[in-house]
């Protein structure tokens, strides 16, 4: 059964001159229980996708259906059925506890008691939201509170979780306890989760399945692998060593690029089809002693402008 | 989720006591400029100082309760640009109810409480008669005179659908409501008389019931029996404002910020 | 030694450059401008209304207030709403709560001139936009008695810097109480209903009561918004008006800079 559904869907903006194409007949469609990757440049029509999903913006043409329903029209009944995290906006009472958001979000949600207590005891366990669960949310870290904000959207235990841009809660995402939380919160209630970024590697760790949207259109859409062997992109390998080294011998789909700073900063870049990340660092590892490593993924723009030449060719 | 709210001001005692002394305060300055005017002039507007007292601790009443509840709508503007309204838009309660109840500003019990105080003593030394179509009338003017302010909120509240940079042209219909409706109508040139009764019925929260418990001669085109007209033109208002209101957020989703 | 002061001049240079800014920042706002004519327009046609009442109901004579002249005083009034600072904002004591003081102190211009610059900067836009329409409906709707010399007007304008000058530097005071006190908020709130009520934007301060208009004379409010109305209509000496802003300007000026210097060298030895 398809939680998303859409058809054609389009939207428009009206600008002081002309219009703009902010979304073009995108198709769309999402299994209950998939999660899903929605990745774009700035400005590429991922929030408009967004809006529209969620029933804060009309659509221009095309259809939309979200768990089923119009959203426009039954914007309030599908809130019951989502939960939507905003990276840049917080929905939690800014001058309460935390706790205080989550009793209100449920009595928004006119959950029984008997239901909405476990459901957050629960979220709290889990997110080990417990130490911070009495101070006002002014007072909580990025982290913290980006936490408290996915539990918010998780309270009414909803079919469907938006994660809007998380950007600030990166750290948070990356976490192997996150990640299985949510995988376990898939598995037990099959909840859909749809993450939208602009950074690969996010979406790399949570979902299988990944949509790159461009000028409102799905340049892209497949597996993490099919997007490594369509784009050929190289991630790159920045490691810190204790020791200076001239060279090293790597394993093959991995390069070399360069050596800095007088020899105890190695630059590598490699294809993530052909070596993963972890060979990759073991090979190292074994070579010299490494003090510090970074991963950086291949920029969007650069996937999207790969993806358009390939299809070219 | 009210009481959540109504908690986190009182958290802050020391400056919830100066908040509620300043609400105080810019109540009695207004009515200083009543006191002024007739100091000046014995008689303004039709009306002798007590009578004009009426009109005053009525209406700060009957708005220091609507500015209580609804005058958090002078800020949609702000949650617009924000991005804040569409945090609200995806819970599945209606969103004014969420704008109302994100600050319910118990500070503005200040001014209700100087408007009641004034009220009272004034129909208490004008010897108002205490019949029972008076004392309903007493009871029930601060009332319909709070429905047509929070009306009036909610329409300024409307208006920055459409004027997101110009929120300041709904304080004409708020602001400028309440200012009119502290005064005697009678004072008022003609052409702002009639458009601050059929326009923005503010004439009718305080002016026209005070009128007719004191006994002051009402200037054209009130009539006695528009005393009563407060709660009926309130609940008009009200379905008119209702339908500006969906207006303004099917406006926003149209056009999407 | 190296390091040279700047001249005088370009320090005046910079200043300038700071009011021309917030100027131009002001005048971007179109449909702002537009709503708040429109607010201006309702609220001077209803203070019209019940000043003409009180006329009338006085017998045709204020304090020396014809009629004519206390319509006049309305829109005069109408043109310096907006431009005359008494809005409670307490965007300074914000800035010196968050620490951003330092980014003002680090401009090689004094912290106050600087401020001052860019609030006489905006309150030149905010009168550039509003006087002619306000004069021109108040001559259409109730009338004026505006002077016909030019020099009459030049000193009204004069008048119109000093009192916005005089009253950002009461909102300044209030603000930098916030080097010492936690939250400077509800003093503000206080002040500016204060200064509100006796700056003489109700009703012109000569119509109080005895008592309550002995009190006003004693205090620097009627200076930052009646004093300018007064010399454009011709009420009293305009020489007077002018002299006594000048010598609250200078006091309030003193005041300023011994809180500023102190709550600065606390805050530089404390760190915040």
């Amino acid at each position: 059964m398809a939680i998303i559904e859409t058809s054609a869907l389009t939207r428009d903006y009206r600008r002081r001159r002309g219009t703009l194409r902010a979304l073009d007949a995108l198709d769309l469609s999402v299994r209950a229980g998939e999660a899903i990757g929605y990745l774009g440049a700035n400005g590429s029509g991922k929030s408009t996708t967004i809006k529209l999903l969620t029933g804060i913006l009309t659509p221009t043409a095309g259809t939309v259906r979200t768990c089923g329903l119009d959203p426009v029209p039954a914007r309030r009944r599908l809130a019951r059925r989502i939960g939507v995290v905003f990276g840049q906006r917080s929905v939690l009472w800014w001058d309460l506890p935390l706790w205080d958001s989550f009793a209100i979000l449920a009595a928004m949600h006119r959950l029984p008691e008997g239901v909405w207590r476990p459901r957050v005891a629960m979220l709290v366990e889990e997110l080990a939201l417990g130490e911070f669960l009495a101070q006002p949310v002014r007072e909580l870290s990025l982290g913290q509170r980006m936490r408290g904000e996915i539990a918010a959207a998780l309270v009414h235990a909803p079919e469907l979780l938006v994660l809007d841009e998380p950007t600030i809660g990166l750290d948070v995402l990356s976490k192997n306890a996150l990640r299985e939380f949510l995988q376990r919160e898939r598995n037990e209630r099959g909840t859909t989760l749809f993450l939208t970024t602009h950074d690969l590697g996010d979406v790399q760790r949570l979902c299988e399945r990944m949509v790159i949207i461009d000028h409102g259109r799905a340049a892209f859409d497949g597996t993490a692998a099919d997007l490594a062997r369509v784009t050929g992109a190289e991630r790159v390998l920045v490691a810190d060593l204790a020791e200076p080294v001239d060279s090293l011998d790597l394993p093959p789909g991995a390069r070399l690029d360069a050596v800095e700073a007088a020899g105890h900063r190695v630059r590598l870049s490699f294809r993530p089809g052909e070596v993963s990340a972890a060979a990759l660092f073991a090979s190292v590892a074994g070579q010299a002693r490494v003090d510090d490593l970074t991963l950086t993924e291949p920029a969007i723009e650069d996937l999207v402008a790969r993806i358009y030449t390939r299809s070219a060719e | 989720m009210l009481s959540a709210r109504l908690r986190s001001q009182v958290v802050y005692r020391g400056s919830f006591a100066g908040d509620l002394l300043a609400q105080a305060l810019l109540s009695v300055t207004e009515f200083v400029e009543v006191y002024v005017l007739l100091h000046n002039a014995p008689v303004f507007g039709g009306m002798t100082l007590v009578q004009a007292c009426v009109v005053y601790g009525l209406s700060s009443m009957a708005f220091g309760l609507a500015d209580m509840v609804f005058g958090q709508l002078d800020t949609v503007n702000v949650a617009i640009r924000t991005g804040q309204l569409e945090t609200l838009l995806v819970r599945p309660v209606p969103l004014l109810l969420q704008l109302i109840t994100a600050d319910v500003q118990l500070r503005r019990l200040g001014r209700v409480s100087t408007g009641l105080l004034i009220y009272v003593w004034s129909l208490c030394y004008a010897q108002v008669p205490l019949d029972g179509a008076g004392l309903a009338l007493i009871v029930s003017a601060p009332l319909a005179g709070m429905l047509i302010f929070g009306a009036l909120f909610v329409a300024a509240g409307s208006l920055q659908f459409w004027l997101i940079d110009g929120a300041q042209a709904g304080n004409t219909i708020t602001y400028g409501g309440r200012y009119v409706a502290s005064m005697p109508a009678g004072a008022l040139l003609l052409p702002v008389r009639v458009f601050f009764t059929f326009v923005v019925p503010a004439t009718l929260v305080a002016y026209v019931p005070a009128a007719v418990l004191t006994g002051a001669e009402l200037v054209w085109p009130f009539q006695p029996a528009m005393a009563w007209l407060g709660l009926p033109v309130a609940v008009l208002l009200w379905a008119v404002v209702g339908l500006l209101w969906r207006a303004g957020v099917r406006r926003y989703t149209g056009a999407g910020g | 030694m190296t390091n040279t002061e700047p001249s005088r001049l370009s320090r005046v240079r910079a200043l300038w450059e700071l009011a021309a800014a917030s100027f131009r920042r002001q005048l971007r706002y179109r449909v702002a401008i537009v709503a708040t004519m429109v607010t201006n327009v309702v609220f001077g046609l209803v203070r019209a209304s019940l000043l003409l009442a009180a006329v009338a109901g006085a017998g045709g004579m204020i304090a020396g207030y014809d009629a004519l002249q206390a319509s006049t005083y309305v829109w005069l009034g109408q043109c310096l709403v907006g431009v005359i600072p008494m809005w409670a904002s307490s965007e300074l004591a914000q800035r010196i709560k968050a620490g951003d003081i330092a980014v003002d102190l680090l401009r090689p211009v004094p912290p106050a001139g600087g401020w001052l610059a860019a609030e006489l900067g905006r309150a030149a836009s905010a009168l550039l936009v509003r006087v002619a329409p306000m004069l021109a409906l108040g001559a259409i709707t109730t009338g004026l008695a505006i002077p016909g010399h030019a020099g009459d007007w030049l000193l009204g304008l004069l008048s119109v810097a000093l009192a916005v000058t005089l009253a950002f530097q009461g909102w300044l005071l209030v603000n930098l109480a916030a080097l010492w006190v936690l939250e400077v908020r509800g003093y503000l709130n206080l002040y500016m209903i204060v200064m509100n009520l006796l700056c003489g934007l109700f009703v012109p301060v000569s119509w109080f009561p005895d008592w309550l208009y002995a009190i006003t004379l004693a205090t620097p409010f009627p200076s930052m918004f009646q004093a300018p109305i007064n010399v454009v209509l011709g009420t009293g000496s305009p020489w007077l008006a002018l002299g006594v802003q000048l010598a609250w300007v200078a006091g309030l000026g003193l005041a300023t800079q011994v809180v500023l210097r102190r709550g600065l060298t606390r805050m530089v030895v404390q760190g915040g």
